[in-house]
């Protein structure tokens, strides 16, 4: 196994996202650019970068339109920094944004970047529709006809039924199941109980919103289109509402169904961004860091033939980062786990503790180890907040950051000297995971 | 926003028979835009004595000299289109003492250009002065204000009051006699300036007076808020722009266009005033100019009104300030010629029937502003309020139509006030200038009906 060699460090210097909406909602007529640029223009107005060259922006989005060509870029170019900062799109599905950063900061670790701001955005609201096949067959025959011959029998091939759109899925191209049936098979395969899961999104709700009462959110959201917070927030959920929900997920599995609207994330819109830089750019710019980068492991299932679920790749991508790190689940004082679906989180956990998956599959001698529930995703997470694919990661970095300097702030004025650390893990489409440990400034 | 009676009775046929009607056509105001000269056009100083001739001398001598380069004459001319008249009044000690200066003034009256410039400088009239000085001096204040309804084609009048002991070249004197010149002070009109003190420091650049100064501004995303911000950016001030998390959306806009940055916070927390000076500290190394601009209304009548009426107003438009003053005068970091400039309202003056609410705190904002200068005097600070008038604003907006169209009229130049004019007069209190001015209420009102 590497070792990660000493490097310069990589500092979360802010962040800066809007509130997330529900698919169809306020942002329904808001652009993948429109996002992007809006929540650019939001970290630029909280740390004054106006104008400023910053080393690179990277950013994504999972469903593009083809006119999001150069998406990041065009953002720049839209936004209040300078029109020097150079741009570059990533896509790596739900760790998009997460990714972005991973590639950023180990450039700044590199020397290669003083500054860098990651970021993801993705609407659901104004996804791309593609026209039919044969329709775009019979569309690019009428283009490079030359005679009205020629033009008239690429126009006769096109049919009525070639008209109707092909939207887009959220189904796996391999097997043909949606995110929630895959998470479904996964749930039973851990036997998840109903009860655990509308626990966890119960939790998510509630810490969210303390959050948001608090002010946590201040000086990491700007609202947009009339928006003040997440709409999917619901502040009033209780156990018995979640509990009232019919299932949505699994219904055609043996075991009972237990993945409702209420334990699965919603389809949202919303974009996120994060600022990166040295500790020399920080300095020179009157940022305080929040926390420093310090490694990420990337993993992916097999989830078409192998045994694991498709969203089961972090399960054994943390096992490896942190003992690279020679840290244990213990050492980490925040715990973020992308909330896709409760059961995500919770079959997560459940492997973790399983003392025969330790043994078998992560190759240790026993159970990996247990998650304190009180340091899991403390601020509420994709549940409550809702889940912009590309957008997760930035959010997700940007809240634990500003976290992890809230505590360590209040501990050194206790003379406790230690620095926290956090992990953040996220399951992607495609079988993929991706995680990253951060530790406080 | 946009006052269309003003534009009729400006232009073309409409303003033929506004003028055979004998309507009221207030005319357009012209506004400040960095490089015009500071006068347009020949000055008038009149008076005795050498405060006069100090005037005359600051006013005629080279910008070399850190004179302002006017084109001054002492005695009046015929055919000459006056673009200001300065009476220096300071010296008087019996009413009789008014009358050579003010007749003279009369017969130019009829030429001054359009938007020209009255200014008077005085001594204000004190309980132990003799009763024939008093009296005189007493008599500027009413002399002024009439001139100054007299005054057409968005001519204003305007006088500074400095202190016995002060000279009249002090620098707030020569701070408030430059800003009523020129056009930052297009829709202030009717108003009595006090000075009190030779505190303060003429600029190294007039154009650039906040140069190298920090601002916080409360309520920046929209209106008021936002045009204090801007002339603020434009004046040379680093600027914080405060507002409510809800608002963020403009107020990144904002910061944004002026380069600042925005901070998102309720000045109603128990916080506001930590998390205000730590942002300005940690980003920009200091804080110097506080502007209290964020407010709000809710009226009703106080027959009607309910507990969170009154009270969310009182929270917002005044608690917050004092909350977050208290905060930055215990700092040790508010220490190096502060300012702070509080919003107040003509309403807080001369009352408003359906704004006991919104009056008191305006009221008290004028109160607190008083009581707060001395404490910060020892640092070379200031606190001062701004009242505006009928301001154009989306507030003043939501005003039923006729409502609007009266509220318009009652004041000397016959309309309502552009945010700028409000966030102009801010800017100069703001200024290190204006460091003999302390306590004070500056109105921005066009010489409105009511009140002071």
């Amino acid at each position: 196994m590497a070792t990660p060699t000493p490097q310069r460090r990589a500092y979360v210097l802010g962040g800066n996202r809007i509130p997330f909406a529900r698919a169809g909602g306020p942002y329904a007529h808001a652009s993948n650019q429109d996002m992007l640029t809006v929540a650019l223009d939001g970290l630029v107005a909280r740390y004054g970068l106006q104008g400023e060259r910053i080393g690179e922006v990277a950013a994504g989005a999972v469903l593009k339109h083809s006119r999001d060509f150069n998406l990041t870029r065009e953002s720049v170019l839209g936004s209040a920094l300078s029109a020097e900062t150079p741009a570059y799109d990533v896509q790596q599905a739900c760790a998009t944004g997460l990714e972005t950063l991973v590639s950023l900061s180990n450039k700044i670790r590199l020397g290669q970047l003083e500054s860098a701001i990651s970021g993801g955005v993705d609407t659901t609201s104004d996804a791309p529709i593609a026209v039919s096949d044969r329709l775009r067959r019979a569309l690019l025959d009428l283009s490079r006809a030359k005679t009205a011959g020629q033009k008239l029998a690429a126009a006769a091939k096109i049919r009525p039924k070639d008209l109707a759109p092909s939207t887009p899925r959220t189904s796996e191209p391999r097997t043909e199941l949606s995110m929630g049936e895959h998470q479904a098979i996964t749930t039973a395969q851990w036997g998840i109980t109903r009860e655990a899961q509308d626990q966890l999104a119960l939790a998510s709700h509630l810490n969210l919103a303390a959050a948001w009462d608090a002010g946590f959110f201040d000086d990491l959201v700007t609202p947009y289109r009339g928006l003040i917070r997440d709409q999917n927030l619901r502040a009033d959920s209780s156990l018995e509402k979640l509990a009232g929900l019919k299932p949505t997920f699994g219904l055609g599995l043996d075991t009972p169904a237990t993945m409702t609207a209420g334990n699965s994330t919603p389809l949202t819109d919303g974009a996120s961004t994060v600022l990166l830089g040295s500790q020399e750019w920080a300095s020179a710019h009157d940022l305080t860091p929040l926390a420093a980068v310090i490694d990420a492991e990337a993993a992916a299932v097999d989830f078409m033939h192998g045994d694991d679920g498709l969203l089961m790749a972090p399960v054994f991508a943390v096992p490896r980062l942190l003992a690279r790190n020679g840290l244990t689940l213990d050492d980490l004082e925040l715990i973020e786990i992308h909330e896709a679906f409760a059961s995500t989180v919770l079959c997560a956990l459940a492997a973790w503790e399983s003392d025969d998956f330790g043994r078998e599959r992560l190759g240790l001698d026993g159970a990996f180890g247990k998650v304190d529930r009180d340091r899991l995703n403390v601020h509420g997470s994709s549940l409550a907040a809702g889940h912009p694919f590309a957008a997760t990661g930035g959010r997700i970095v940007a809240t634990v950051s500003a976290e992890l300097h809230r505590r360590r702030v209040a501990r050194l004025a206790a003379g406790d000297d230690r620095p926290p650390r956090a992990l953040v893990s996220i399951c992607a489409a495609g079988g993929l995971g991706l995680t990253a440990l951060l530790e406080a400034a | 926003m946009s006052d269309t009676y003003l534009r009729l009775v400006n232009s073309g046929v409409t303003a033929k028979i506004a003028k055979q009607l004998g309507l009221p056509r207030p005319s357009p105001l012209q506004r400040y835009t960095p490089g015009q000269p500071l006068v347009d056009g020949p000055v008038l100083v009149l008076g005795t004595g050498k405060d006069t001739d100090a005037i005359a001398g600051l006013l005629a001598a080279p910008t070399a000299d850190f004179g302002w380069d006017l084109d001054v004459h002492r005695h009046a001319t015929p055919d000459t289109r006056w673009a200001a008249l300065v009476l220096v009044l300071s010296e008087v000690v019996h009413p009789d003492d008014l009358t050579a200066p003010v007749l003279e003034a009369a017969s130019v009256l009829r030429s001054l250009k359009s938007g020209a410039r009255v200014v008077t400088i005085s001594r204000p009239a004190g309980d132990d002065d003799a009763p024939a000085m008093s009296a005189a001096r007493q008599g500027v204040d009413g002399f002024l204000r009439s001139l100054a309804k007299e005054l057409r084609g968005g001519s204003t009048g305007n006088g500074v009051v400095v202190a016995d002991g002060v000279p009249v070249t002090a620098p707030a004197a020569v701070g408030a006699l430059r800003f009523f010149l020129s056009t930052r002070s297009a829709f202030v009109d009717g108003q009595l300036l006090a000075v009190d003190s030779e505190t303060g420091s003429l600029p190294d650049d007039w154009d650039r007076p906040l140069a190298g100064r920090v601002a916080v501004v409360t309520g920046a995303a929209r209106g008021i808020g936002a045009a204090i911000v801007d002339v603020l950016a434009r004046d040379g001030a680093t600027v914080v722009a405060v507002d409510v998390p809800a608002a963020g959306e403009q107020l990144a806009a904002v910061a944004n266009r002026v380069r600042g940055t925005a901070l998102q916070v309720d000045v109603t927390a128990e916080d506001a005033g930590r998390r205000i000076l730590d942002h300005a500290l940690a980003r920009h190394g200091r804080l110097d100019i506080v502007v209290h601009n964020a407010g709000i209304t809710r009226d009703k009548l106080l027959a009607n009104m309910k507990p969170d009426q009154w009270g969310s107003v009182l929270a917002v438009n005044i608690a917050a300030q004092l909350r977050i003053n208290e905060t930055l005068l215990t700092s040790g970091d508010f220490t190096d010629a502060p300012r702070i400039v509080s919003l107040a309202s003509t309403s807080g003056i001369a009352g408003n029937r359906g704004q006991t609410n919104y009056a008191t705190s305006k009221g008290g904002v004028i109160g607190m502003v008083r009581a707060t200068a001395p404490l910060l005097a020892p640092f070379g600070g200031t606190a001062n309020a701004v009242a505006p008038g009928f301001i154009e604003t989306e507030m003043t907006a939501r005003i039923p139509a006729l409502t609007r169209q009266v509220a318009r009229r009652l004041n000397s130049l016959q309309q309502g006030g552009q945010p700028v004019d409000v966030a102009e007069t801010v800017a100069f209190l703001a200024s290190p200038q204006a460091g003999g001015i302390v306590g004070r209420v500056l109105r921005v009102c066009g010489q409105n009906m009511v009140g002071q």
